[in-house]
C-alpha cells in the first residue's frame, strides 16, 4: 500500500512538479518512460516517489521514446493505468505508436511539455511538438500554469477512462515558461484526487487468460474506415464528456475549466486567440489596451483535439476583426489555430477579418508590449471593416519586416 | 465457417478498438467468428505437416504452440489412470502449414514433419526417417 504524501494547502510547484504529483495522486500501474528535456524532472520525480514508497506500480527504464510509448501501449492493453511524459524529438519519435495507442483506444496519459523541434537544435517552448501530433487521434488539453498543469492532468485520466472515450489524452505545458517555473499550486489531498479519478477499470484486458482476446489487429480496405470513423466518433464527442469532468471538477476545486476559455470576451469588439503561457500574457495586453479604449478580448481552446468549432464560433459571434497567434512555424501555410477559427467561423456565417501571427518559436520572448502591438494592429481591420494589415506576421523577429498575404 | 466477407459489419457494430474477442461465451467456451477455429486460412498452404501416430509421445506440445487449433484430440486415460489427451490428427482445414508444430516436436526422430501439399499421407509415412542401426 502506498504511502500518504504530507502536502500542505499550498505548495510552490512548478509545472513538472505538478504534474509529477498528478501522476502519483492517480497511482499509476506503469509508467514507461525515457528522459528528455524540459519534461524529463516529471518522470524523475515520479521515479523517486515511486522508489520512496509513494506509490505502488511499475517503471520501466527503456531505450528510447518509442520504446517508451511502445511499452505504454503494452501495459495499457494489458489491462493497467498507464501514463507517460516526453517533450519535442521524443514526442516526435514515439509518433508512429502515437498511432497505435488510439487506435487500439488505450487511455494513456501523456504529460508533455512543449519544446521545439530540431533543425536548429532548441530545448525551449513552442508548439511544434503539439502540432505535430495534431491528428494522432489524442485528447490534446491545454495548461497555462503550474497550477494548471496539475488540474488538467488529473482530469486526464477521467476523461481518457471514461467509457464513453476510453482514448489517450496529453496534457501540454509550455517548456520552461511553465514547466521550469515555480508557482503557488493549492493540491488535492492524495485520497481526494484519487477519489475523483476513481479505479481503473479495464476494458478487454490481455491478462484476463479466461477471456482470451487479440489486440492490434490488422483490417485492410473492408474494414479499416468503419473503424477510424468510429474512433473520430468518440474523439469528436468526448467534448462532452471533458465538460462533464471539468464541472465535477470544479464541484471539488472551485477551479471553473470550460471547453473554450475567455478573457473579457463578452463586450469586444477584437479578439486574439492564443493557447499556452501567452495566454496569460496576453490577459495583461488587454488591460492596457482596454485603458486605451480598445474593447479587445482573448479566447483559448483548452482542447485542441476535439477543436471545439462550434463553442469557439459562439465566443466570436459579435467581434469584427481577430487575430489567431500561432507558437508553431507554419511550413508553407496559415498557422493551425488560424485554419481551425477561420473554418469554425466559416461554418457559422460569421466573417469577421482574420489575420494570423506566428510568435515564440524556439522560446523566443513574448512580452505585453508585443501583444498590445498586435492588438492595435488587429483594431485596425475592425475600424476598417476589412483587412488592412498582413495577411500573417511576425511577433519580435529580428530583421527586416517579414510578412505574407 | 465464417468467411471475411461474412464477418463485414458497420461503423456502429464494429469491434471496440479492433480489439477480437475469441470467445462469445467464455464460460461455455462458445467459440466466436473472430476464433481461429472458425477462420480458414488452409489455401495460405504449400506444404502441409505429416503427423506419425507411431512416435508420437502426446506430449501436447504442437497442440499448444499451434496458432490455428488444427491439432485434435481425444481424452483418453494413460497408464497410470490419469486423464491424458492424446492426439489424434490434424485438421487440414486449419492449418496454415506454418510448421511451428514441427519446430517444437521433441521426439528423436520427429512425429510431425513437412511435406509437400500434393504428397498422400500414406505415402509421406512410407518416406519417414528410420531409426539408424548402430
Amino acid at each position: 500500500m502506498a504511502q500518504k504524501y504530507e502536502l500542505k494547502s499550498k505548495e510552490v510547484w512548478d509545472g513538472n512538479t505538478a504534474a509529477a504529483h498528478a501522476l502519483r495522486q492517480a497511482q499509476v500501474d506503469v509508467v514507461a518512460a525515457y528522459p528528455i528535456t524540459p519534461s524529463t524532472p516529471i518522470v524523475q520525480t515520479y521515479a523517486q516517489f515511486l522508489a520512496d514508497g509513494y506509490v505502488d506500480g511499475e517503471f520501466v527504464k527503456v531505450e528510447s521514446e518509442h520504446s517508451a510509448m511502445s511499452a505504454c501501449v503494452g501495459a495499457a492493453a494489458a489491462g493497467g493505468r498507464v501514463a507517460t511524459a516526453t517533450s519535442s524529438q521524443g514526442y516526435a519519435l514515439m509518433v508512429e505508436v502515437l498511432y497505435q495507442a488510439s487506435g487500439m483506444r488505450l487511455p494513456i496519459v501523456m504529460t508533455v511539455v512543449n519544446r521545439a523541434l530540431a533543425s536548429p537544435l532548441n530545448i525551449h517552448g513552442d508548439h511544434g511538438d503539439l502540432y505535430l501530433g495534431r491528428d494522432a487521434g489524442w485528447i490534446h488539453l491545454i495548461a497555462n500554469n503550474p497550477q494548471e498543469a496539475y488540474d488538467m492532468t488529473l482530469c486526464a485520466f477521467k476523461i481518457a477512462e471514461d467509457s464513453r472515450v476510453r482514448l489517450p489524452v496529453t496534457t501540454n505545458q509550455d517548456g520552461f515558461l511553465v514547466s521550469h517555473t515555480a508557482q503557488v499550486v493549492e493540491p488535492l489531498q492524495d485520497e481526494d484526487a484519487y477519489k475523483f479519478i476513481g479505479d481503473y477499470k479495464p476494458l478487454n484486458p490481455l491478462l484476463d487468460t479466461k477471456n482470451p482476446v487479440t489486440h492490434g489487429a490488422q483490417t485492410e480496405e473492408e474494414w479499416h474506415f468503419e473503424h477510424k470513423a468510429t474512433q473520430h466518433k468518440a474523439l469528436m464527442e468526448s467534448k462532452s464528456v471533458i465538460e462533464e469532468v471539468f464541472n465535477e471538477f470544479e464541484k471539488l476545486t472551485g477551479r471553473k475549466y470550460n471547453l473554450v476559455e475567455s478573457y473579457k470576451i463578452e463586450d469586444a469588439d477584437i479578439a486574439l486567440i492564443v493557447m499556452g503561457s501567452a495566454y496569460e500574457t496576453a490577459m495583461i495586453a488587454v488591460d492596457r489596451a482596454r485603458e486605451e479604449g480598445i474593447k479587445v478580448g482573448l479566447v483559448m481552446p483548452r482542447s485542441f483535439r476535439p477543436f471545439p468549432y462550434n463553442e469557439v464560433a459562439e465566443k466570436l459571434a459579435n467581434v469584427k476583426a481577430i487575430a489567431a497567434l500561432d507558437r508553431n512555424s507554419p511550413m508553407g501555410a496559415m498557422g493551425a489555430l488560424y485554419n481551425e477559427v477561420a473554418g469554425a467561423l466559416a461554418a457559422n456565417g460569421q466573417n469577421a477579418v482574420m489575420t494570423n501571427y506566428i510568435y515564440g518559436l524556439g522560446g523566443r520572448d513574448t512580452t505585453a508590449e508585443h501583444i498590445l502591438e498586435v492588438i492595435k494592429e488587429t483594431n485596425k481591420n475592425a475600424e476598417a471593416g476589412k483587412r488592412v494589415t498582413d495577411l500573417q506576421g511576425f511577433i519580435n523577429l529580428r530583421g527586416p519586416k517579414l510578412s505574407f498575404n | 465457417m465464417a468467411t471475411p466477407k461474412e464477418m463485414l459489419t458497420t461503423w456502429d457494430k464494429i469491434q471496440f478498438g479492433a480489439v477480437l474477442p475469441s470467445f462469445e461465451d467464455p464460460e461455455k467456451k462458445i467459440r466466436s467468428k473472430f476464433h481461429s477455429y472458425n477462420y480458414k486460412v488452409a489455401d495460405w498452404r504449400v506444404e502441409k505437416p505429416v503427423y506419425n501416430r507411431d512416435l508420437c509421445i502426446d506430449c501436447d506440445f504442437c497442440w499448444v504452440a499451434c496458432p490455428d487449433s488444427c491439432f485434435e484430440v481425444e481424452e483418453v486415460v494413460n497408464k497410470r489412470g490419469k486423464k491424458q489427451a492424446k492426439i489424434v490428427g490434424i485438421n487440414y482445414n486449419l492449418c496454415k502449414g506454418c510448421g511451428v508444430c514441427v519446430d517444437v516436436c521433441p521426439t528423436p526422430i520427429k512425429s510431425l514433419l513437412m511435406f509437400p501439399e500434393q504428397i498422400d499421407n500414406q505415402e509421406a509415412l512410407n518416406q519417414w526417417p528410420k531409426k539408424e542401426d548402430k
